[in-house]
C-alpha cells in the first residue's frame, strides 16, 4: 500500500473538491445530486478510517507526509501530513460531513445543487485546515472555510440569516487578518513558512514583546473562531439562523479549528509567550465555562441554548491548553514545581492529561453538539418552533427521540460511561495540578451545567405531561399536517445512530482515541523541554 | 529600429488613434449608420498589437543589462513594460466589453475610440518617462483626454458632471504638480530623475544637516504627490472619484479606477524611488499618513452607498490606500522578496483584473435592467447565475480573500509592511479589511439570500461575457498559483530599484 500512502492525503484533500464541481457540472436532477453526494462523501470517510488504522501511534510524529513546491520565491509550499491530534480529527470531519449530507437530502429541497456543492467545498476547506503544514496553506484553507458556511447561513437560515452570516463573516475574518499579520512575523523572523520548520527555528526566541505580539495576532485569529469569551458574540446568532447541517458542522468541526490552530501553532512557536499569558487562556476559559453555562439556563430558544453550551463546552478546551502552557518550559516547569512541591513528572503528566482532556473534549463536543444540533433540528421539522416554552410531555409522544436526546444531552453533562465524561476529567483533573483555583472556579459551571440539561431540556421539552395547546401545528418531517409530535423516521435515525453509539464507545472504552492524542500531547511537551 | 523599437508599444497606439480618428472623416455612411463596433475591434487589435509589443519588451529585455533609454526622456525597463503589460489589459478587457455600451448612448463613435487609444497612449508615455517635463506632459494629455472621455454622453447631465468635476480638480491638481517641478529644476538644475536623485544624494550624503538648496525637495515632493495622488485618487485629493466614476460611461469608469490609477502609481514609485531616495525618512511617514486616510476615508464612505457603481467607486479609493502601504514599506536596498514594490506591482495587476471584473458586472446590469441601484442585484443568482458567481469572485477578491488574486496582493502589501515593522499601518489595514467587508459582502447578500428576485434570466451580451469570463480567470489564476506573476513582479521591480542612486 505504499503508493497509496504517498498521496493518500492529497486523495483526501481534494475528493470534496472534485465532488463539488461534480455536482456543479453534473447535477442534473436533485435526487441525483443527493445521491451521488452522499456516495461521494464516504471515499473521504473511508480514507480518514484507513488514516486511523494505518497512523504509527508507536513512531509518532507527522506521517503520510507530502511535500511540493508552491510558491518557490517565498519559500511557501504544498506540505501536508496528519499527527495524532489530527488523524481522529480528520475523522471526525468526514464523519460529520456525510451524516450531515445524508440529513440535508431529507431534509433540504430548495436551491439543491448550490447547497450540496457548498457542503462539500466546506468539507474540502475543513479538511484543508487539519491536513496543512505550511502557513499559507494553513491560511488559504482556514479562509476559505468562511465562504460556504456564510452562504449556508445566509441562503437556508433562519428569519435573520442576513445579520447572522454578516456577522459571523465579519467577526471571523478580522480574526484571520490578525492571525495573517503574526503569520507574516513568523516568516520574517524565520524565512519559511512552513508551520514545523518555523516553529523548530523558534521566532522571536528571546524577545517577549515581538512574541507576545504574534502570540495575540494568532490568539485573535483562533479565539474568535473557538469562539473564545468575549469573541463569542456571533455564534449564538450563526447558530440559531443557521440550517441544521450547518450548525453541525459549524460546531463540530469548525470550532474546532481554532483549538487545533492553538495546538498545532501557537503552544509550539511561542512557548515563552504561551507561559507568560497562560493564565490568561485559563481565565478566559474558566470564564467561558461558567459563562456560557449561566446565560444557557435564561435561554428561551432551544437551539440558542445548545449554541451557549458550546461556548461553554469549549471553555474546557481552552482550560486545558493554558493549563498545560503555563508550564510548557523547563524554566516554568521548574517554577512550577517548587511551587506545588509536586515532582517535575507530576506536572508534565498533569500537562499531558490536560492536553488530552482538550484534545477529548474537542472530538466530544463534535460528536455530542453535533448530534444535539441534529436532535433540534428533527424537532424543529416538525414543530417549526424552538421555544422551548412551546415543548412539554413529548417523552410518551416521541419516545425514540426522547432516547436520544437524553444520551446527547447526558453526554453533555459529562455523565459518567458517556463520551463527554473523559474528556472533563482529564480537562479538570490535568488543571487542577497547575491552576487550581481557576480550575475550581471552573467546576461551578459543571453544575450549571447540569441544571440547564436537566432542567430546561429534559423537564421542559419531555417531562410533564403533554399539552396539545402550547404548540398546534405539529407538521411530518415531509410537512404534512399532523395531529401531535411524530417521533423519528428512518432517515433521521440512520444519522442519529452512529453518533450515539460514538458517544458510548468512547464512555466505556476511551483508551485508543487518547492513545492518538496522548502521543501528540507527549510530543509537544517533550518538543518544547527539549527546545528552549 | 534602435529607439525606435523601444517604444513601439506607443507608435502602435499613436497610428491606431490616428487612423481611426482619419477613417471617422472619411468614412460617412450617413446618420445613425455608423458600426460603433468596427471602431471597437480596431481598438481592440491596436491595443493587442500593442499588449504585444510590451510582453515582448519584457521578455527581450535582459534584466543584466539593465533599462534602455528611448530618446534621452524615456526609460525602457521591465518595471514600465510590467506595468504597459497590465494597463492594456485592462484597456483591451475594457474595450471588448464597452463596445456595445458606447454604441447604445453616444453617436460619435469614432471620436469616443480615438481618445479611448489616445488615453492608453498617455499612460503607457507616462510609465516610461524620466523627465519631469514629460512627466508633466504625458500627465495632462491623459488628464485631458480622461475629462473628454467622462463627459462624453453630452446629453447626459451626470456624465457633464462628471467630466466637469474632474477637469476642474484635476487642472488645479496639474498646476500644483508643475510648481512642484519647477522648484525642483531650481534645487537641482536637472529635470532627469535619475539626476536629481544623484544631485540630492550627493548633497545629502556629505552634509550632515539639508544644506543648498536641499531643503526645497521636501515642498516640492509634497506639491508633486498632491498632483499625482489626484491621479490615484488618494485622499485628501479623492472627492472628485466617485462623483465622476458614477457620472462617466461605464468603460470609462472602468480604465480611470484601474488602468489611469495604475499608471499614476507607476510614477509615483519611479519619482519616489528615482529621485526623492535620499528623503526616503521623510516621504514615508507621509505616504503613510495618506495611505491610512485613503483606506479609512474611502471605506467609510463606501459603507453607505446605495448605488453599486458608487460603492465600487469608494471602495477603488480604499484600494488605493493599500496599494500605497506597499510603497510606504518599500526597502530601496537588497529587495526581498516581499518587498513594498513587489507589493504595489503584484497588488496593481490582481486588483487590475478584479475592478474591471467588477466594473463590468455594473455594465452588464445596465445594459439589462438599466440600473445601478443594489435593489437591481437583488436575486440576480435566479436570473443571471454566472454573473452573481463572478461578481462574488471579484468581491471576494477585493475583501482579500485566498484563492482570489486579491489576497495575494493584500498578502505583499501587509508582509512588506510586518518586514519593515510598521505594525500600526498593518494593524489599522487589518481593521479596514474589516469594514470592507462589511459593504461587499452587502452585494453578496442582496445576490445570493434571496431568491425572489423580479425579472426574467439577463441576456448579458456576449463580448461583455467573454471579458468577464477573462477577468475572473485572471483573478482566480493569480490567486492559485502566483508564482509566475511574483516572478515578473521581482524582475520588474529589481530593475527599477537597481538604478538607485
Amino acid at each position: 500500500m505504499d503508493s497509496l500512502d504517498s498521496i493518500v492525503l492529497t486523495i483526501l484533500l481534494f475528493w470534496p473538491l472534485v465532488a463539488a464541481l461534480l455536482v456543479i457540472l453534473l447535477g442534473r436532477s436533485d435526487s441525483l445530486i443527493k445521491k451521488g453526494s452522499i456516495w461521494a462523501s464516504l471515499l473521504p470517510l473511508g480514507l480518514s478510517i484507513y488514516l486511523l488504522f494505518q497512523y504509527d501511534s508507536g513512531t509518532g510524529g507527522m506521517q503520510f507526509e507530502q511535500v511540493a513546491k508552491w510558491i518557490p520565491q517565498l519559500n511557501a509550499g504544498y506540505h501536508l501530513g496528519v499527527d495524532g491530534l489530527s488523524v481522529p480529527l480528520i475523522f471526525l470531519t468526514t464523519l460529520l460531513s456525510t451524516l450531515s449530507l445524508y440529513y440535508s437530502a431529507g431534509v433540504i429541497n430548495e436551491r439543491v445543487k448550490e447547497y450540496f456543492f457548498l457542503m462539500h467545498l466546506l468539507e474540502f476547506s475543513m479538511i484543508g485546515v487539519f491536513l496543512a503544514l505550511d502557513y499559507v496553506l494553513f491560511y488559504v484553507f482556514w479562509e476559505i472555510s468562511l465562504v460556504p458556511m456564510y452562504f449556508l447561513i445566509g441562503i437556508w437560515g433562519g428569519e435573520n440569516r442576513g445579520y447572522a452570516a454578516t456577522k459571523f463573516f465579519i467577526y471571523t475574518l478580522v480574526g484571520s487578518v490578525a492571525m495573517l499579520l503574526a503569520i507574516l512575523g513568523v516568516y520574517f523572523a524565520t524565512g519559511t513558512f512552513d508551520i514545523v520548520e518555523a516553529a523548530a527555528a523558534q521566532p522571536f526566541a528571546g524577545n517577549l514583546t515581538l512574541a507576545s505580539l504574534a502570540f495575540w495576532g494568532f490568539f485573535f485569529g483562533f479565539a474568535f473562531k473557538v469562539p473564545s469569551f468575549p469573541f463569542h458574540t456571533w455564534l449564538p446568532d450563526a447558530h440559531t439562523e443557521a440550517p441544521t447541517a450547518g450548525s453541525v458542522i459549524l460546531a463540530g468541526v469548525l470550532l474546532k479549528l481554532g483549538a487545533y490552530g492553538m495546538l498545532r501553532i501557537m503552544l509550539p512557536s511561542f512557548p515563552e509567550a504561551s507561559v507568560y499569558w497562560a493564565t490568561w487562556i485559563v481565565g478566559l476559559g474558566a470564564i467561558a465555562i461558567v459563562y456560557g453555562a449561566f446565560v444557557c439556563v435564561a435561554q428561551t430558544d432551544l437551539k440558542r441554548l445548545i449554541a451557549y453550551s458550546s461556548v461553554s463546552h469549549m471553555g474546557y478546551v481552552m482550560l486545558g491548553i493554558g493549563a498545560a502552557a503555563a508550564v510548557m518550559t523547563p524554566d516554568a516547569l521548574a517554577g512550577a514545581v517548587n511551587r506545588f512541591g509536586l515532582s517535575a513528572q507530576a506536572i508534565q503528566d498533569s500537562a499531558a492529561m490536560a492536553l488530552n482532556g482538550a484534545a477529548l473534549q474537542m472530538f466530544n463536543h463534535g460528536i455530542i453538539t453535533g448530534a444535539l444540533f441534529f436532535l433540534v433540528g428533527i424537532i424543529y421539522e416538525r414543530a417549526h418552533s424552538r421555544d422551548l416554552s412551546r415543548f412539554g410531555g413529548l417523552a410518551t409522544k416521541t419516545p425514540h427521540f426522547y432516547g436520544l436526546m437524553l444520551t446527547a444531552a447526558f453526554a453533555s453533562l459529562g455523565l459518567p460511561g458517556l463520551a463527554g465524561f473523559w474528556a472533563e476529567l482529564f480537562t479538570f483533573r490535568g488543571a487542577f495540578a497547575i491552576m487550581p483555583y481557576w480550575a475550581a472556579f471552573g467546576t461551578i459551571g459543571i453544575v450549571i451545567t447540569a441544571v440547564y440539561i436537566l432542567y430546561r431540556i429534559i423537564q421542559n421539552v419531555f417531562l410533564g405531561e403533554y399539552d396539545p395547546s402550547k404548540l398546534s401545528h405539529w407538521t411530518t418531517v415531509q410537512g404534512e399536517h399532523a395531529d401531535g409530535p411524530t417521533d423519528m423516521v428512518g432517515f433521521e435515525k440512520v444519522t442519529m445512530w452512529p453518533l450515539i453509539v460514538a458517544m458510548f464507545l468512547i464512555g466505556i472504552y476511551p483508551t485508543p482515541l487518547v492513545s492518538y492524542f496522548n502521543q501528540s500531547a507527549r510530543e509537544l511537551l517533550a518538543f518544547v523541554q527539549n527546545l528552549v | 529600429m534602435g529607439d525606435l523599437g523601444y517604444i513601439a508599444p506607443e507608435i502602435i497606439l499613436l497610428i491606431g488613434g490616428l487612423f481611426i480618428f482619419c477613417l471617422d472623416l472619411a468614412y460617412d455612411p450617413g446618420v445613425g449608420k455608423k458600426s460603433g463596433l468596427s471602431y471597437m475591434a480596431l481598438s481592440a487589435l491596436f491595443l493587442t498589437a500593442a499588449l504585444v509589443a510590451a510582453v515582448l519588451q519584457l521578455n527581450i529585455s535582459d534584466p543584466e543589462a539593465g533599462p534602455k533609454v528611448a530618446y534621452s526622456m524615456m526609460t525602457i525597463d521591465n518595471f514600465g513594460s510590467f506595468i504597459k503589460v497590465t494597463i492594456f489589459s485592462g484597456m483591451i478587457l475594457t474595450t471588448i466589453a464597452g463596445g456595445r455600451y458606447m454604441n447604445r448612448r453616444s453617436g460619435n463613435q469614432g471620436e469616443f475610440w480615438t481618445f479611448f487609444l489616445m488615453v492608453s497612449l498617455a499612460m503607457s508615455i507616462a510609465v516610461s518617462a524620466n523627465n519631469l517635463v514629460l512627466v508633466y506632459l504625458a500627465i495632462e494629455f491623459l488628464s485631458i483626454t480622461s475629462y473628454m472621455l467622462a463627459g462624453f454622453l453630452r446629453e447626459n447631465r451626470r456624465s457633464n458632471e462628471a467630466g466637469l468635476k474632474y477637469f476642474l480638480y484635476g487642472s488645479i491638481a496639474s498646476a500644483v504638480m508643475l510648481y512642484g517641478i519647477s522648484l525642483l529644476y531650481g534645487a537641482t538644475g536637472s529635470l532627469y530623475l535619475h539626476d536629481i536623485g544623484a544631485e540630492f544624494s550627493a548633497i545629502i550624503g556629505e552634509a550632515t544637516e539639508v544644506s543648498g538648496l536641499a531643503f526645497a525637495a521636501l515642498p516640492a515632493m509634497l506639491l508633486i504627490l498632491a498632483g499625482l495622488g489626484f491621479k490615484a485618487s488618494l485622499a485628501p485629493f479623492y472627492q472628485w472619484a466617485p462623483d465622476t466614476y458614477d457620472g462617466s460611461p461605464t468603460p470609462v469608469a472602468t480604465y480611470l479606477s484601474t488602468a489611469s490609477k495604475a499608471a499614476a502609481f507607476a510614477v509615483l514609485a519611479r519619482f519616489f524611488i528615482v529621485a526623492m531616495a535620499s528623503f526616503e525618512v521623510n516621504w514615508v511617514p507621509v505616504l503613510a499618513a495618506f495611505s491610512i486616510i485613503t483606506m479609512t476615508m474611502g471605506n467609510l464612505a463606501a459603507l453607505r452607498q446605495n448605488s453599486v457603481k458608487r460603492m465600487i467607486a469608494y471602495s477603488s479609493v480604499a484600494q488605493a490606500g493599500y496599494i500605497l502601504m506597499g510603497l510606504v514599506a518599500v526597502t530601496s536596498s537588497s529587495p526581498s522578496a516581499m518587498d513594498g514594490l513587489n507589493g504595489v506591482l503584484l497588488y496593481l495587476f490582481a486588483y487590475l483584473f478584479t475592478n474591471v471584473g467588477a466594473f463590468l458586472v455594473v455594465m452588464a446590469l445596465e445594459e439589462t435592467v438599466d440600473s445601478t441601484h443594489i435593489s437591481a442585484y437583488r436575486g440576480l443568482i435566479k436570473r443571471a447565475p454566472w454573473l452573481a458567481v463572478m461578481f462574488t469572485i471579484f468581491l471576494l477578491s477585493l475583501t482579500g480573500i485566498p484563492l482570489t488574486g486579491g489576497f495575494f496582493g493584500k498578502f505583499y502589501v501587509f508582509g512588506a509592511a510586518i518586514q519593515r515593522q510598521y505594525f500600526w499601518l498593518a494593524g489599522i489595514g487589518m481593521i479596514n479589511a474589516g469594514i470592507a467587508a462589511f459593504y461587499y459582502l452587502r452585494v453578496v447578500r442582496e445576490m445570493f439570500f434571496t431568491s425572489e428576485g423580479e425579472g426574467d434570466i439577463l441576456d448579458v451580451p456576449m463580448a461583455l461575457q467573454t471579458s468577464l469570463l477573462i477577468c475572473t480567470i485572471a483573478t482566480l489564476w493569480i490567486g492559485v498559483y502566483p508564482s509566475a506573476v511574483i516572478d515578473w513582479v521581482s524582475n520588474a521591480s529589481v530593475q527599477l530599484l537597481s538604478v538607485v542612486p
